[in-house]
């Protein structure tokens, strides 16, 4: 150790253990802050984890690969999470069952709102066309985002990013837009924001009410299906 | 121990998913399919007494379930870190693309709720009458 101070270092930032323990203890602090200003939108967990984490690897010169190596055990949770929604789903059946219809309806305006208005969107800002591929399947989990930008030929981390942005805005965005609009029907609200916001719309959800958050599951699950045949005929009606 | 099992179901339900997708084709994630196919084994539970064994008993896969779920927020933390391999871009377009996906995301959240209400509301009038 005495010839050199920095090897710890250089071996610590070079093991997963670390980059797990920092993911889980920034998280565990930024959580901590969103409960004590009882969940403010704008105390977003997710938002405040990411950028602490990612000002920390730009100051140590630490690659995204070598965090990630770390941070792929909670990564990889994203799988049965998704599997999990089955409970809540189960344990709500009845008043699934009872709103399958403006469900469905509500599916299908929601997904293709959510394609369109953003290549139309990001068309007029003129942005490089790799770039409005990229974020054309931005409202679906990121797993799902990734293999549609992929099947494009656009580029998958950038349209990781897209999701990720949009989940946190979906989410900040989502309870005083709703307050705002006066609706009180926490099945449409709950629907809306995993529509929109995929997992971080229905983990936002889930701080407000049990039921939004059963019913934003149910969209987030719907809309990864639909989104996936939706981008690419948008793709092709609408990008140049 | 049926914590243990419960977490091998919720795996096994992912796999059994995964494996169903990729061999067939099919245009949806894996996961997705891995919820189906949970929800189908508690529906057939409460049917068939013969399956309320292990993780399917006393609640064992739900306690399992709601645990995950209650960090769901943490599992996106992973990816969202990679935002500082898209710095350049953000550099150059980030206010461009944040207001696309800030001014879709509202028109998606209003397109969908909207949408929700009406439908459901138009349901009521027609059981009224």
């Amino acid at each position: 150790m005495k010839d050199n101070p920095f090897s710890l270092w250089v071996y610590l930032s070079q093991s997963p253990l670390l980059w797990l323990t920092v993911t889980l203890l920034v998280y565990a602090t930024t959580d901590a802050v969103s409960l004590a200003t009882r969940r403010h939108p704008m105390a977003n967990p997710v938002l405040h984890a990411m950028w602490i984490i990612g000002a920390f690897l730009l100051l140590t010169g630490t690659s995204y690969t070598t965090y990630f190596a770390g941070a792929q055990f909670v990564h990889f949770l994203l799988g049965p999470a998704t599997v999990a929604l089955a409970v809540p789903l189960y344990e709500n059946r009845k008043r699934v069952v009872s709103s399958i219809v403006p469900m469905l309806v509500a599916l299908v305006a929601g997904s293709v709102t959510a394609v369109v208005s953003v290549v139309l969107l990001a068309e007029l800002a003129g942005l490089p066309r790799d770039v409005v591929l990229s974020l054309a399947p931005k409202s679906v989990t990121a797993g799902v985002a990734m293999g549609i930008a992929e099947s494009l030929h656009a580029d998958p981390s950038l349209a990781a990013v897209a999701v990720i942005l949009t989940g946190i805005m979906g989410a900040i965005i989502v309870t005083p837009l709703m307050n705002r609009t006066g609706i009180t029907d926490y099945r449409a609200r709950g629907f809306a924001a995993g529509l929109a916001a995929h997992g971080i719309g229905t983990a936002r959800a889930f701080q407000v009410d049990e039921i939004a958050g059963v019913f934003s599951g149910i969209a987030m699950s719907l809309n990864a299906l639909v989104t996936s045949f939706l981008v690419p005929l948008a793709v092709t009606l609408l990008v140049r | 121990m049926v914590m243990l099992a419960s977490l091998g179901l919720i795996l096994l339900c992912q796999l059994i998913g995964e494996a169903v997708v990729r061999g067939l084709g099919l245009p949806l994630p894996g996961p997705v399919l891995g919820l189906l196919l949970l929800l189908v084994l508690l529906l057939a539970r409460d049917r068939f007494a013969v399956l309320a064994q292990g993780p399917l008993r006393n609640d064992g896969v739900e306690t399992a379930s709601k645990g995950l779920l209650a960090h769901l927020s943490l599992l996106f933390v992973p990816a969202g870190v990679g935002v500082v391999q898209e710095l350049d871009l953000l550099a150059s377009h980030g206010i461009a693309i944040i207001l696309v996906l800030a001014l879709s995301v509202v028109l998606t959240l209003l397109a969908t709720v909207l949408t929700f209400r009406l439908v459901s509301r138009l349901l009521k009038q027609q059981d009224a009458r």
